[in-house]
Order: structure tokens, then C-alpha cells, then sequence
């Protein structure tokens, strides 16, 4: 079972964990995503991979608590185990080279922008991150990004750190020419209706773009069909077919319908899991 | 003796006003009476032709002799010897399509009940103690991609075969389709459970949670791993949907999606068990497949107060085990034959029915079977909670997408040697669904000891 080797608490409701996984560190690419279960009879969960280093052996994951087994996960501590930890799993993002690509995350997901930029700012591409919050505490692993970008955009909702505003405000300057400029590629990644907003907002100025999809999954390797994702009118899996997917053939309806499946479910989990803590 | 008698003997089962709402295996199974009665009705022909309807090739008059003289254990090895999953084909083999087919008794009779045999004496075999143990006497390292039906056997014949052999699977338990797909009232886990831990006594050592494509490509399991040779026994685990209006509603699920929340996931359990399974009042299952009988009565057993089959086609094309039909009939499961769906309907995003068409029996396809052509203007709405599609699968792309010179043909399926299960690259075989597109858990045990011969024969090669 694969071991934590070091936890660091990013917001009251994030957590980082560096996992010890040697196969899965030296196969690993950015967009993709390990299934985890942390208990016997616990569901599998897909995370999105954030960073990894080949030579140490070992993954980052950022897991935020957003029901009962993401609460179960930011519960293990270093040198707990984790029962099941599967992956690589979904397609790697890719991207011509030479461009500027302009990473956009948002809440946690701005972890998965990590192995993304720097591998892309090793090769040589110009690289911006854009990254938002509700206000500065929220903002995570700046301090991570910083060294592997060219710049850095830090956006606040209350204007308590960087530039008062939605990422995509911002986005929308740079495409018009403010800052590090317009962008060839955008790659976002964070909550559905902060990727569609990027989607809405590079649609126009036709910057091509890809987005993350975080949809439903029971195993996540293409055998439940459960992720379906609408994309230019075709339903494909993301475990297989994505999970990184062209930003304006997505239909973003759908998929926040079909993420609200199993809420009443989700709740009762945690009304379980809290009356469990309580006793 | 033989006796002649024209019935089978019938199986135990449990009542099905019970069983329909709870997850207990629905067959008994024969007592010790039932299977000394059923094992004297076998002429031993002289050419035991039921012997050429299995694919694993069970010297079943042999088996059953032994049954009806007493010797248990002689009877456990001439199974264990030729199938090393007697207790789990037993229950799942569709008999009546192949060995049974072929027993000399059912040009006039019923034939001999060779599965519920075969159940009886691998039962008895489970509450003995464990006789096989490990013996590695090759130095060769085999790997087995997937842990389902022909992964299964292959492995299990090469240990016997004195090889080290490894199975990868992607899923965080063995069984494959076994464990995920079939559901307990079928298959209890137990005697799956009991099936692998016989193979590990043999010395295979089995992996969870390793993907080959994505963990590990094939191509390390050699250069890496140092293995002389590789199995793949992937199956058939893509679901395939309609492509009809309305399948992205909340509520429709692949058959597929549906048995992995409940079997591998036991969502039965929820909340204990944390993976939820939402089941409507009525649960509306297309197709008439294996798969489409275990959704339906599972759905049944979930709550659905009303559980239907929706079939494009007749009851004399259905691709479904006779005793899975009868046990779904009993168990009030309603049947639309000639049906065919049309579109989902939802309302607030949830379905709410679906529109069929309903449709008449023309001309024979490719397949052989009867065309069905629609009626015109027939069409009408099943009001219905959930939609179950249990219309096929092919094969995962995960690993020919990753890995180079691994031929498949259009359907996706790998391309190997009927026989021998070779691919087109050099010491790697396969079988199973993953060669023929979904098909039976026997035909896969069949194909992956086949496949561990011609290992066994590349490495080994006679003097």
C-alpha cells in the first residue's frame, strides 16, 4: 500500500499529500488523474495528479473535502497507507510546442497546474499561470508555482492579494494584450462553472483551449461509462477519451446535471460520517 | 449402473417471492442424494460426445462415474485437472448450448444436469482442505494482464505447469467480470474468493491496482521485469450505448456502470459501504443478454418495484442463459419483446420513460437471426425511473492504444492464433473477450489454458 510521506494543510478544506509511488511517479503526465479508496468498502475517487518527481519515486495529490471520502483521505496523516491507489489513468495533456500557454486555476485545482507548467517551461514554452480564490488565504501553492512560470497571476475575489476580480477578468486582459499577452493556448483547470467561464471567455477571441473534466467515475478505466462527457455533440468517456477536452465542444449543461446525480447520496454520507465522528 | 430416467433432476432454488429481494445465491445446490440420482442417469457412452461441447474439454463421463461410485475426490481432480474454475463455471457455463447440447439423452430425454454436477462436486471440493501447494520448477517469469476469467486459468495452468507467474490487474480486487460484473445471487464472492486463493496456494502471485499501458507498459514486463513471456486477458469492458436521444439523462447507466456500483463497489451496502446506487421504482433494462438478467434482477433486489427487459428483438433470439430467463421470469421480471427504444424522456434532467417502437420479426441478418423491422407508427412511452443499456461491450483500448505492434481488427479486438492465442508481436498471447469481444467465462478459461499450453510449448519445446 502506498505510503504518505508528507502532508502540508493548504486551506481549512485542502490538503496536500506526497504519496510514496514509484511505478505510477515514473510513468506520470500532466492531466492526469489516480483513482484512491481508502478504506474496505470505501468508493474510488478520481484525483487529479499535481506534481511528481521521477527520481524521488513519489506523487503529490491536492484532495479537497468536499464529501465523506475526501474528508476520509485529509484525515490520513504522514506515514499513514493508502488501501488503493491506481493510475496513471486518463490521456496526458498535449500541446504544440513554442507557444504561450496560460494555465488557469481555480480552488484546488490550481495544483494540477504544477507538473503542467514546469514541464512545459522546460521545453521552452513561454508559460503564465493565472490562478483565483475568494480571498488571499484561499490561494494555495503559490510559493510551488512560482519558480515554474514565467508569470504569475494572482486574482482575488475581494482584491485581498493581486488583482481584484475572476481569473477570467483577468484571462480577458491578458488576451487583449495586457501583461504577459494574448495566449495560444489556455488550459484550465478548477470547479465546472469556473472552466465554463473560461470557455466563455476564450470562445470569441478564438484562443483554443482545453479544460479538465472532473465528472463521476466508479473505476476510471473505461469500464463504467459513468464520466460520459458531451463533447461536439458525442458522448466520450473521460477516463479514456479525456479527461482534458476542447474547452468550446464541451457542453457544460450536461455536465453539471450529470456531476448533481448522487447530492441527496453525497449527503447522507456525511451526516453518517459526522454522526460517526460525534460518538 | 446407468438408470434411464427422462427428467433431470431439478435444482434446489429458493422460493422467488424471497430471493427477488435479497442478494443470497438462488441456487441451492444438489445434496449428496440429488447428485448420486442425477449421476446414474450418464449412459458413459462409449464416445462421449458432450466432452466435444466444452471448450475446456472435461472428461465429464469420467467425472461423473466417479461421482456416482462415491469418490468425491477422484471426481474433484478429473475437474480440477481440465478446468481450474469448476465451481464458478458450474454455476455460469450456459450447459444447454454446450455440453448438454451434445449429451446422448437429449434426443429423447432430458439431458444429464452435467453443470449442477459439476457445482455439486466443486462444492464438495470447497469444504476440504487444500491440497495443491506451490511448486516452481521453471525459472522462465510469466506475466498475466487482467485478473478476470482467461487470466484466471492461463495462470493457474502455468503454475501447474511449474512457471512463476504474475497477474496485473487495473481494479483494486481480482475476478474481472466475475467479480464485477456477475452478482452475488449468481456467483456468491465467496467461491470466487475460494477459486483465487487456490491459484495463490499454487504460487500465483496476483497485483491490484497496476494498469499495463498507463502503470507500466508492456513493453517493460519484459525489458524491466524480465519476463519470457505475456498473457493478455483484458476482456470486453467498454460499454456501448445507443447513441439515442436522452441516454446522458441522470438515471440511465451501462449495465456495466450499474452491476460495478452494486457487485465490486457493493453498493447494496450503502451507506456502510460508501459507493451509492440510485434505483427508481421502475427500472427498465435494454437488451436480453447474460448481462441484461443480472441488471434486471439486481435492479429487483435494489427495490425497483417493477423491473422490465426491453428487447428489440424476440424471445427466440435472446442471447440469455435459460435457467437466468426462467429465474428472472419467476422472480415477476416483465418482458417487452419486439421493442425497440427509441428515446429517453426526462424531465428536470431525470428520466421519467422511454419511447419504443414496436417491431416485427423480417428477414435473417448477418447474424444469422431474424431482422426486426418497425411497425410504422407503433410507437408509445414505457414510463420508467431508470435505463439500463446491457447492449454489449468491446474490448478496452487502454492497452493496444498504448502499446506498438499489437495488431486488432475493426472491432477492436486483438488479433491472435485461434489456437494458440499468439498476437502479432513475438511471446505475447491472449484470449478471452479481449480476442473475441464479449462472449462466455468458459470460452475464456478455454482460450487462456490453450494459451498457457503454447507458452508452455514455446519455452519448453519437446526434445
Amino acid at each position: 500500500m502506498p505510503r504518505i510521506l508528507e502532508t502540508r494543510r493548504l486551506t481549512p478544506v485542502t490538503k496536500c499529500f506526497r504519496i510514496d509511488a514509484p511505478l505510477i511517479a515514473a510513468s506520470a503526465q500532466p492531466g492526469q488523474f489516480v483513482m484512491l479508496r481508502v478504506r474496505d468498502g470505501g468508493e474510488r475517487i478520481p484525483i487529479t495528479i499535481a506534481d511528481y518527481d521521477r527520481a524521488a519515486g513519489t506523487l503529490m495529490i491536492v484532495v479537497q473535502e468536499v464529501g465523506a471520502t475526501t474528508k476520509r483521505v485529509c484525515a490520513l496523516e504522514a506515514g499513514d497507507e493508502i488501501l488503493d491507489v491506481a493510475g496513471p489513468l486518463g490521456g496526458k495533456i498535449e500541446l504544440p510546442p513554442g507557444g504561450h500557454v496560460c494555465g488557469v486555476g481555480g480552488g484546488f485545482g490550481t495544483a494540477s497546474l504544477l507538473c503542467l507548467m514546469r514541464e512545459l517551461t522546460a521545453r521552452g514554452d513561454k508559460t503564465t499561470a493565472i490562478v483565483g480564490a475568494r480571498s488571499k488565504d484561499l490561494l494555495i501553492l503559490l510559493d510551488d508555482l512560482r519558480p515554474v512560470v514565467h508569470n504569475l497571476e494572482v486574482c482575488t475575489d475581494d482584491g485581498s492579494a493581486g488583482f481584484k476580480g475572476f481569473v477570467t477578468q483577468r484571462l480577458a486582459q491578458l488576451i487583449a494584450g495586457d501583461g504577459p499577452g494574448r495566449p495560444d493556448h489556455v488550459v484550465a483547470i478548477g470547479p465546472m462553472a469556473m472552466m465554463r467561464a473560461v470557455a466563455q471567455t476564450t470562445r470569441e477571441p478564438k484562443v483554443k483551449t482545453l479544460v479538465s473534466m472532473d465528472p463521476l467515475m466508479v473505476d476510471g478505466t473505461g469500464m463504467c461509462g459513468g464520466c460520459r462527457v458531451t463533447v461536439g455533440g458525442k458522448a466520450l468517456f473521460a477516463c479514456v477519451d479525456g479527461p482534458c477536452f476542447d474547452a468550446h465542444e464541451v457542453d457544460f449543461e450536461v455536465a453539471m446535471r450529470r456531476n448533481k446525480q448522487y447530492v441527496r447520496e453525497e449527503k447522507l454520507a456525511m451526516e453518517r460520517l459526522a454522526c460517526m465522528a460525534a460518538r | 449402473m446407468p438408470v434411464k430416467r427422462a427428467d433431470k433432476t431439478p435444482m434446489p432454488v429458493r422460493d422467488a417471492r424471497v430471493r427477488a429481494h435479497d442478494f443470497r445465491e438462488v441456487n441451492l445446490g444438489y445434496t449428496q442424494a440429488h447428485a448420486a440420482f442425477e449421476a446414474d442417469r450418464c449412459l458413459r457412452c462409449q464416445e462421449p460426445i458432450c466432452v466435444d461441447g466444452c471448450p475446456v474439454k472435461i472428461p465429464i463421463p469420467d467425472f461423473i462415474h466417479a461421482v456416482s461410485i462415491g469418490d468425491m475426490a477422484g471426481a474433484a481432480k478429473i475437474l480440477r485437472t481440465a478446468n481450474p474454475l469448476p465451481a464458478i463455471c458450474g454455476r455460469v457455463c450456459p450447459q444447454e448450448s454446450q455440453c448438454e447440447s451434445e449429451c446422448s439423452m437429449v434426443k429423447h430425454h432430458d439431458s444429464v444436469a452435467i453443470g449442477h454436477l459439476e457445482r455439486y462436486v466443486a462444492d464438495w471440493e470447497r469444504t476440504q482442505a487444500l491440497t495443491v501447494r506451490a511448486e516452481i520448477t521453471r525459472k522462465e517469469k510469466i506475466a498475466v494482464i487482467g485478473a478476470g476469467p482467461s487470466g484466471l486459468v492461463c495462470a493457474g495452468e502455468l503454475a501447474r505447469l511449474g512457471y512463476p507467474v504474475t497477474i496485473y490487474e487495473a481494479l483494486h480486487a481480482p475476478g474481472g467480470v466475475l467479480r464485477y460484473g456477475i452478482p452475488e445471487f449468481r456467483l456468491p464472492k465467496s467461491v470466487l474468493d475460494w477459486e483465487i486463493g487456490v491459484l495463490k496456494a499454487m504460487g500465483v502471485e496476483i497485483v491490484c491496482n497496476v494498469i499495463i499501458g498507463r502503470t507500466l507498459t508492456l513493453d517493460a514486463l519484459f525489458d524491466k521485469y524480465g519476463c519470457a513471456a505475456v498473457f493478455i486477458g483484458t476482456g470486453a469492458g467498454l460499454p456501448q450505448f445507443l447513441g439515442i436521444p436522452g441516454e446522458n439523462l441522470n438515471g440511465v447507466m451501462s449495465a456495466n456502470e450499474f452491476l460495478t456500483r452494486v457487485n465490486l463497489m457493493r453498493g447494496y451496502e450503502f451507506p456502510e459501504a460508501d459507493t451509492p446506487v440510485r434505483v427508481g421504482k421502475r427500472f427498465a433494462v435494454i437488451g436480453a443478454g447474460n448481462t441484461a438478467m443480472d441488471a434486471v434482477r439486481t435492479s429487483l433486489r435494489m427495490g425497483a418495484d417493477e423491473a422490465l427487459i426491453v428487447y428489440r428483438r424476440s424471445e427466440k433470439e435472446m442471447g440469455a442463459r435459460v435457467e437466468e430467463y426462467h429465474h428472472a421470469i419467476e422472480e415477476g421480471v416483465k418482458f417487452h419483446w419486439l421493442t425497440n427504444p427509441l428515446e429517453v424522456l426526462g424531465d428536470d434532467g431525470w428520466v421519467t420513460g422511454l419511447k419504443c417502437q414496436r417491431m416485427k420479426l423480417g428477414e435473417r441478418d448477418a447474424s444469422g437471426r431474424a431482422r426486426p423491422v418497425p411497425i410504422e407508427g407503433s410507437e408509445f412511452v414505457l414510463p420508467v425511473d431508470n435505463v439500463v443499456l446491457a447492449i454489449g461491450t468491446t474490448p478496452n483500448p487502454l492497452l493496444t492504444r498504448t502499446t506498438s505492434g499489437l495488431l486488432t481488427n475493426k472491432r477492436g479486438c486483438l488479433v491472435a492464433d485461434e489456437q494458440t492465442g499468439l498476437t502479432s508481436r513475438e511471446r505475447v498471447f491472449a484470449g478471452g473477450d479481449a480476442v473475441t469481444g464479449a462472449a462466455t467465462v468458459i470460452l475464456a478459461a478455454g482460450a487462456g489454458k490453450r494459451a498457457a499450453q503454447a507458452i508452455h510449448e514455446a519455452l519448453a519445446p519437446k526434445q
